[in-house]
């Protein structure tokens, strides 16, 4: 077990690409940091420089105070689950996870022990004379896990291991991946672009966006206090609404009615003509179910409510509005960013599921302003985020 | 493209394979009945031998002929054997690198390889007859294995460099994650995943070389490497003007055996789909 640290890392491909830009990342021993971004962000690459899979082209890779840059994927000591597992099809399921206990000539009585412990853990015992090629696929995916947990490594790297599994067991494998990360207390690296593997598996997240690291937080922080525009629209689903808001003399006009932010949130405006406020959909309510004392933090505007999607637990409904063409363009720009699926300017408003709003009518919608955020449409940047607590964990691996 | 055959496609499929399969096979029947006939025989124009004798086999393995072939058939398998042998070892190296590595001058190996293999064999073998009497590899087992592997290389390269390119790459780098050196993630899951194509290669580099007569007959003078298929042209009757064709059918009996033989042995290891189940599926 060890800590990794990347320092200013730098990735070109021989094309003269550069897929990743000069990072700087704190892992510490025993955490389980997620890499999250949208396809092509890279993330893998990142993953395959830690390995060893891929060369460095700049900066530093520590991986227990030891620099590896100049290291072989075998002199490194870690394990690694790729994406569609690779496994050994000419080897029996016992020999695939052996397979590196048989590199390191380990006595045979000892891979024995060490081979059964792994499938019990994974619940792979009945399954160890067969063939991959006979496995489903939650079972090719426990087998790569085995072969990853079989022998001491310094830390786990997965590569978007759930992938290629249908959405039930994907869940399922996250959760077994949760408990046997905590059971092993072993340092792991977990790339993936999909948000929720994100919030739910790591102490801390990481992500990237076109090789640039955005910010590295708890899932809590990332999702109540995001950094950027970015982050902001990326974590979360359905994701965090852009309101654009025109800087007025005594407040904020947007497209429902004027609003000043309350003293928790306001931020100086002097010199912008235009913001973006984000909301989540939860910050939203029926007008109706909410009780006096709170309704005074927000506002409450006259909605027309397009469609409504009921989930039993909860309903959202959706609020097209119109916006800007400048706005609406660079809104466009960010969710084709997202690979989030081409979205009109809507709000997509969470509703208790006692809400009796009918769509296609006019409702009365309260909006909580305690959360909003408000944007720099310019850089991006979120100018209501705190900044991050100094003594905490979480205040490492920020690019300083 | 699955379709429902109607059941007279079906039969026309049937009747041209069997009219194929006589085609291709009534030369061999013929080859086999001659070597059973009696030399009075050979010209009856039966295709069925009247008395079936073993007198041709006896004439080659213990008779008149017996040196002529048993040599013969000493230099065809080993120099067969030993050229299939750096054939498939050459090539399984060269593939692998083609297919693995980019470096430069992989375009104009492959090409050579493929110019190189159509290449008139009987261009080149005159300039070959001088140069082996030069320095002295005429009428020698190297001096037939080295053109051999001019013939077989070539082939056998682009059959295992489109065999490697189908193994995930991902194989080898799990290998070496998993703590194996280059030459080990090569042996030990590379070359197991490689096999049929290795198998393929070995027996078409087989055949080519077993085959051969132009080299066979224009490289070598004596018993001292021609191999079977120039040696039965020196089969001769009692008279110049007799060829011994009931020997001559025996002898291209006993060569056939071994391809055969070898067919059936590893038609088995030839089967596709071994990487089934690397990736998910
Ligand atoms: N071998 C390569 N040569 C050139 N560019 C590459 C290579 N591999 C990946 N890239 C590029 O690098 C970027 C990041 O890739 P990758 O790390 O695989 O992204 P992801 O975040 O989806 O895992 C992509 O834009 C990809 O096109
Ligand atoms: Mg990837």
């Amino acid at each position: 077990m060890a800590a990794i640290t990347m320092k200013n890392i730098v990735k070109t491909y021989g094309d003269g690409f550069q897929a990743v830009k000069d990072i700087n990342l704190e892992i510490a021993d025993g955490e389980f940091m997620i890499l999250v971004g949208p396809s092509g962000c890279g993330k893998s690459t990142l993953l395959r420089m830690i390995v060893g899979l891929e060369d460095i082209s700049g900066g530093e890779m520590l991986i227990g105070d030891e620099r590896v840059n100049e290291k072989a994927p075998r002199d490194r000591n870690l394990a690694m689950v790729f994406q569609n597992y690779a496994l050994y099809p000419h080897l029996t399921v016992f020999e695939n996870i052996a397979f590196p206990l048989r590199l390191a000539k380990t006595p045979d009585a000892e891979v024995k022990e060490r081979v059964n412990h792994a499938a019990e853990l994974l619940e792979l015992t009945e399954h160890l004379e067969r063939k991959p090629a006979n496995l489903s696929g939650g079972q090719r995916q426990r087998v790569a896990m085995g072969r990853a947990i079989v022998r001491n490594a310094q830390a786990f790297l997965f590569d978007e291991p759930l992938s290629n599994l249908d959405a039930k067991l994907r869940g399922q494998m996250r959760t077994e991946i949760s408990r046997l990360q905590k059971r092993l207390g072993i340092t792991t690296v977990y790339v993936t672009h999909d948000q929720v593997e994100a919030m739910t598996l790591g102490d801390r997240v990481a992500v990237l966006r076109a090789g640039v690291l955005q910010q590295v937080d708890s899932p809590r922080r990332l999702y109540q206090n995001p950094a950027n525009l970015f982050v902001a629209g990326f974590i979360g689903s359905p994701p965090m609404n852009f309101i654009p808001a025109t800087v007025t003399d005594d407040g904020l006009s947007t497209p429902f009615g004027d609003i000043q932010l309350p003293p928790g949130r306001s931020v100086d405006l002097s010199g912008k003509e235009i913001v973006l406020l984000g909301a989540r959909p939860e910050s939203f309510e029926d007008a109706d179910v909410v009780s006096d004392t709170v309704r005074e933090h927000g506002m409450v505007f006259d909605a027309q409510i397009d469609v409504i999607e009921w989930l039993g637990n909860e309903q959202y409904a959706y609020v097209p509005y119109e916006a800007p063409e400048q706005i609406r363009q660079q809104l466009a720009d960010l969710e084709r960013e997202l690979d989030s699926e081409a979205m009109r300017t809507q709000l997509v408003v969470s509703l208790d599921a006692s809400s009796q709003i009918e769509e296609s009518s006019t409702a009365s919608v309260w909006m909580d302003l305690r959360q909003v955020h408000v944007f720099d449409p310019g850089t991006g940047e979120n100018l209501t985020a705190e900044p991050a607590p100094v003594s905490d964990e979480t205040a490492e691996g920020q690019p300083a | 493209m699955e379709r429902e055959q109607t059941a007279r496609q079906k039969s026309l499929w049937w009747v041209a394979g069997v009219i194929v399969i006589v085609y291709a096979l009534f030369p061999v029947a013929w080859i086999v009945s001659l070597s059973f006939k009696r030399a009075s025989d050979l010209s009856s124009r039966e295709f069925l031998p009247t008395t079936w004798t073993w007198d041709n086999y006896d004439l080659i393995l213990r008779g008149d002929f017996q040196d002529l072939f048993l040599s013969a058939l000493r230099n065809s398998i080993g120099i067969t054997l030993i050229a299939t042998f750096i054939a498939v070892v050459l090539s399984t190296f060269c593939a692998y690198a083609i297919a693995r590595l980019d470096f430069p001058g992989k375009k104009l190996i492959l090409t050579t390889a493929l110019a190189v293999s159509i290449f008139p064999v009987i261009s080149i073998v005159t300039p070959l007859f001088n140069l082996w009497r030069n320095i002295g590899l005429y009428d020698t087992w190297p001096g037939l294995i080295i053109p051999y592997l001019s013939l077989t290389l070539p082939l056998s390269i682009w059959t295992l460099s489109a065999f490697f390119r189908q193994i995930p790459w991902e194989l080898e780098q799990a290998a070496q994650v998993d703590g194996a050196t280059t030459w080990q993630a090569f042996r030990r899951v590379i070359v197991p995943l490689a096999t049929p194509g290795v198998f393929t290669t070995a027996i078409i580099s087989f055949f080519i070389a077993w085959n051969d007569f132009v080299y066979g007959i224009s490289l070598t003078s004596t018993e001292a490497a021609r191999p079977v298929p120039a040696a039965l042209a020196f089969f001769t009757g009692a008279s110049q003007f007799e060829q011994p064709a009931g020997a001559i059918s025996a002898a291209a009996v006993i060569v056939t055996i071994p391809v055969v033989i070898l067919v059936v042995l590893f038609q088995r290891r030839i089967v596709a789909g071994l990487t089934q189940g690397a990736v998910k599926g």
